[in-house]
């Protein structure tokens, strides 16, 4: 644990967003975590890219659940609201929290451990409900906490520090997440912050569930030689499946265009597109399905965002038809209809 | 680009800002620690080692140091480094005992011409080594122009004799009194080498109507020095001193004291054109001391053979930031006053010097002096402090010492002056555990301590009350802590990076970068806030062995929190004092 704090010195030309912020206002407290730990980097990758999208830090929600990556929601946004639940059960405490406000952003912050084997369940019941966060797997293969054991997604034959091979075959939270429908999909990898920030933009601007897999390598317990999640074998396995940047929502811009073209922006700017030979099609899950699992089978991360649907199609709010305002800015009559209206909705039961 | 060669000694040099800015090199951050532990002794004996003259720089330097304080790039203002270095004088211990004494005579003689600071170090470097060092001063006081030119109320004697006191009593033959007339008679004596530092002793006077017609028109060195010496104890109610460096804010200030009630700096230019320092400003206009701007001196103004007042062109400038455009008067006006003080400049005089030595002087009769060995033109006669270059201020008359003391010993071993040894830079780390660190990085956020005057009644009681205190205790501890330890570089081993981005992130001032490799252009395109200064090193490290990119780190605005170490898995970045050697004469290459 580091013995010093970062001083609040900061570089005097830092950039600041719209709201006239620089990226140290939406840094948290001092990481605890091992030095060189993957997660540091996603962290600076989340402040990074909550300041570049203007958000004020109070519009945040921050949640997680047990294990080193649960503890990463400390460590960015000192200034927005935060819950570190029980171990796996994060998503029931942020559909709560998104059925009683669903004005504010959520972002929930778990790893293979918390997300994989005690919270599979939550976290698969969340996909299905479509519920409208953003939730960060920090997928590292062991459980660190506990000084290194294999995790459920550890892969089949990768080796422990201590050497041994993994028997069990991995649960891929990207295959798991394209297989129960999940609306936005994305890897990233926490060494490659061109590709994640965007990705996490994105992904909260997201309607709906979005999940991104963070490779992240734990650097105390599976950055050696044999690891499948280490450093230098996610570098060396590294494929990017598109050039990802965020652009954020607004009226539609049409283009047609043969190879390339130049596209005047909202913002003033122009995008030059060229299209990619058998570009990858993010919008067919059946195919990213298939493509991811074939990488796989090749033994490459396949990276960047791998599946998003049209957005927003039965998000849990719509599912539910719940008002649109956040329960704590009802009126209180609005909210609460009374003993009379309670007594009619008994007895539809009785 | 290559890998910085971080052995070349000049590039942990540049990053130790205030060292690399002080013409003497004084290890700045190596004292201030010192000060920080309580040892005040040895804070003062690295100072000495390269200044010489810590009690008296303590109080009066220039300190070029301050401004290019890293501090001042973080925050608004830099570490008090002067006023620290005369806490370590103030509160050291007695050294006589542990200073250099004078080595076994090797038979070598040398004359200085001046008590100054500049020959003083040049028998401090010379007497250890064994020469034999004699020094003529025409006045019967040490100091040169430290002791005629400063006010004691800014520097007392009484440090001034006991720090010359050091070097004298080491066995240098002192001559007071005893002027030199002629350097060809000096020469027939047989001086293995001879050193002038005999200062800028003549004030450049102001030849405009009236000049002549009252003694009540001062030039401003000359004054000082009668003050110094006792002859001038009063003055009139009204003084107007004529310039605005740092001899017009003594010309003032000691004007007050001498009783004068109303007095007016006057000054050609605007502000930022003054050549005073900051702090000396800011001291005389505290004491009540008008600053005029925009006023052209025209002519004296005398009524009845008495000086009555000054008349003044008012003069409007066009500028263009600090550059002036255009000029214009725009008025003329009479400013009454009773005594007149020049403070326009001074100049180097050399009525001893004979022509026909073989000492070369250029067209504005300043002689033709070697800027790197300080030999004139003649072998073996050399020239420092403001007789070389004009007026400087003390700090580099001790390093044009140390520099021609060097080349009088490199001549004396039959080696050419401009054979001169090479600096050199060794660094050591400062670990000691995983988060350990033998030296304090943490942060303080505390503002610069001011530090304590005598107040404003009781300073004018007497012409000789030293007006700043110096720091307490209390203060001291403070603005220790405000010295970044810039001398405790982030050494980096590119082979051990497994490219985390740890580093990159904790940063708290955004210097450094992973990027791919590229020219000097590209690379300085590349880091990751836009660099502030492109002139500050840039340092890049060997190809990385995952992906073959470089680390690149802006060391502009480097705090040296070491957290970029600390974070570190691999331990690639490690933190090392990087310690400077300069030579000089005493130890061939002393630190």
């Amino acid at each position: 644990m580091t013995s010093i704090t970062k001083p609040k010195v900061a570089h005097p030309s830092l950039p600041r967003n719209d709201l006239g912020l620089t990226r140290r206002d939406y840094e948290g407290s001092m990481s605890t975590l091992c030095a060189g730990c993957g997660h540091d980097s996603v962290t600076a990758a989340i402040v990074e890219a909550v300041w570049g999208l203007s958000m004020r830090p109070q519009d945040l929600v921050k949640l997680s659940g047990i294990g080193c990556s649960s503890k990463t929601t400390a460590y960015f946004v000192g200034a927005a609201h935060g819950f570190n639940s029980v171990h796996g059960r994060m998503p029931s405490v942020a559909s709560g929290a998104n059925a009683a406000n669903r004005t504010l952003k959520y972002i929930g912050i778990s790893g293979d451990g918390d997300s994989l084997s005690i919270g599979l369940g939550q976290l698969s019941h969340a996909i299905r409900r479509n519920l409208d966060m953003l939730y960060v797997i920090e997928n590292n293969g062991v459980y660190g906490l506990t000084k290194g054991q294999f995790s459920a997604s550890a892969d089949l034959g990768t080796k422990s520090k201590k050497g041994e091979a993994n028997l069990q075959t991995a649960i891929d939270p990207v295959l798991l997440a394209l297989t129960l429908g999940a609306g936005f999909v994305a890897r990233g990898f926490s060494g490659d912050k061109a590709q994640l920030i965007p990705l996490i933009q994105a992904g909260l601007r997201h309607p709906g569930f979005a999940i991104i897999d963070v490779l992240s390598p734990c650097v105390t317990f599976n950055d050696h030689e044999g690891s499948t999640k280490s450093y230098q074998y996610t570098r060396d396995h590294y494929h990017a499946a598109v050039e990802t940047d965020f652009v954020p929502r607004a009226t539609a811009i049409e283009v047609n265009y043969e190879a390339s073209a130049v596209v005047p922006l909202h913002d003033g700017s122009q995008l030059r597109l060229r299209k990619l030979d058998g570009a990858f099609d993010t919008s067919n899950r059946a195919a990213a399905y298939a493509h991811i699992a074939a990488k796989l089978q090749e033994g490459e991360h396949v990276t960047g965002l791998i599946h998003a649907s049209a957005a927003g199609e039965h998000e849990m709010h719509t599912q539910n038809h719940t008002v649109t305002t956040a329960l704590n800015a009802l009126p209180y009559a609005e909210l609460n209809p009374g003993q009379a209206a309670l007594s009619k909705l008994m007895a539809r039961y009785c | 680009m290559d890998p910085t060669d971080i052995g070349q000694p000049d590039y942990f040099h540049r990053v130790v800002d205030c060292q690399w800015a002080c013409p003497a090199h004084t290890d700045v951050p190596e004292y201030i620690r010192l000060i920080a532990q309580g040892r005040f002794t040895d804070a003062y004996l690295v100072n000495r080692e390269s200044n010489v003259f810590p009690g008296i720089l303590g109080r009066v330097c220039d300190r070029p140091c301050e401004p290019a304080c890293r501090r001042g790039r973080v925050e608004e203002k830099p570490v008090a480094i002067c006023r620290l270095k005369r806490v370590a004088a103030d509160h050291r211990d007695d050294i006589r005992d542990i200073l250099p004494t004078a080595g076994a005579p090797n038979g070598r003689r040398v004359a200085c011409i001046g008590a100054g600071p500049a020959s003083l170090t040049v028998a401090n470097d010379l007497l250890p080594l064994g020469y034999a060092v004699t020094i003529f001063e025409q006045w019967a006081v040490t100091g040169g122009l430290m002791r005629s030119n400063i006010p004691s109320f800014r520097l007392p004697a009484a440090v001034l004799d006991e720090e010359i006191g050091f070097i004298v009593e080491m066995g240098a033959d002192l001559r007071l009194g005893t002027r030199v007339d002629s350097l060809q008679a000096l020469i027939d004596e047989g001086y293995d080498a001879i050193f002038i530092g005999s200062g800028a002793p003549r004030a450049k006077d102001l030849r405009i109507a009236g000049r002549d017609d009252s003694n009540r028109i001062h030039s401003g060195i000359d004054w000082l020095q009668s003050i110094a010496f006792g002859h001038t104890e009063a003055i009139g109610e009204r003084v107007l001193i004529i310039g605005v460096g740092n001899t017009a804010m003594d010309c003032c200030r000691s004007a007050l004291r001498l009783g004068a009630k109303d007095v007016k700096v006057m000054a050609r230019k605007p502000r930022q054109f003054f050549k005073a320092s900051q702090w000396e400003l800011e001291d005389a206009e505290s004491e009540g001391v008008q600053i005029v701007i925009n006023h052209a001196p025209k002519s004296f103004v005398i009524e009845n053979g008495q000086l009555v007042g000054m008349l003044f062109e008012e003069i409007e400038y066009d500028l263009d930031g600090t550059r002036i455009i255009s000029e214009r008067v725009i008025g003329e006006k009479v400013i009454p006053c009773d005594d007149v003080i020049l403070a326009i400049g001074q100049e180097n005089l050399f009525p001893y010097v004979e022509r026909n030595l073989g000492i070369e002087f250029d067209r504005w009769n300043v002689p033709v002096v070697d800027a790197k060995s300080f030999e004139s033109t003649r072998p073996g006669v050399f020239f420092g402090g403001d007789a070389a270059f004009g007026p400087k201020n003390i700090i580099w008359a001790v390093e044009h010492g140390h520099q021609a003391a060097l080349s009088i010993h490199l001549r004396a071993q039959n080696k050419t002056v401009a054979d001169r040894p090479a600096r050199g830079v060794t660094l050591s780390s400062r670990k000691m555990g995983i988060h350990e660190w033998s030296y304090k990085n943490d942060y303080n956020p505390s503002e610069r301590r001011l530090v304590p005057h005598v107040g404003l009644a009781e300073r004018f009681k007497k012409l000789k009350i030293e007006v700043e205190l110096g720091f307490d205790a209390e203060q001291t501890a403070l603005e220790v802590q405000r010295c970044l330890n810039c001398d405790v570089q982030t050494v980096f081993s590119a082979p051990a990076c497994i490219e985390c981005d740890a580093c990159i992130d904790i940063c708290p001032v955004d210097c450094l970068t992973i990027t791919p490799n590229g020219t000097a252009e590209e690379l300085e395109s590349r880091t990751k806030v836009p660099r502030l200064d492109k002139t500050s090193p840039l340092y890049v490290s060997a190809p990385l062995k995952p992906t073959g990119r470089v680390m690149l780190k802006d060391e502009d605005l480097c705090v040296h929190c070491g957290l970029c170490a600390e974070r570190c898995p691999t331990a690639a970045w490690d933190m090392q004092k990087s310690t400077i050697h300069i030579p000089h004469a005493s130890l061939g290459q002393a630190s």
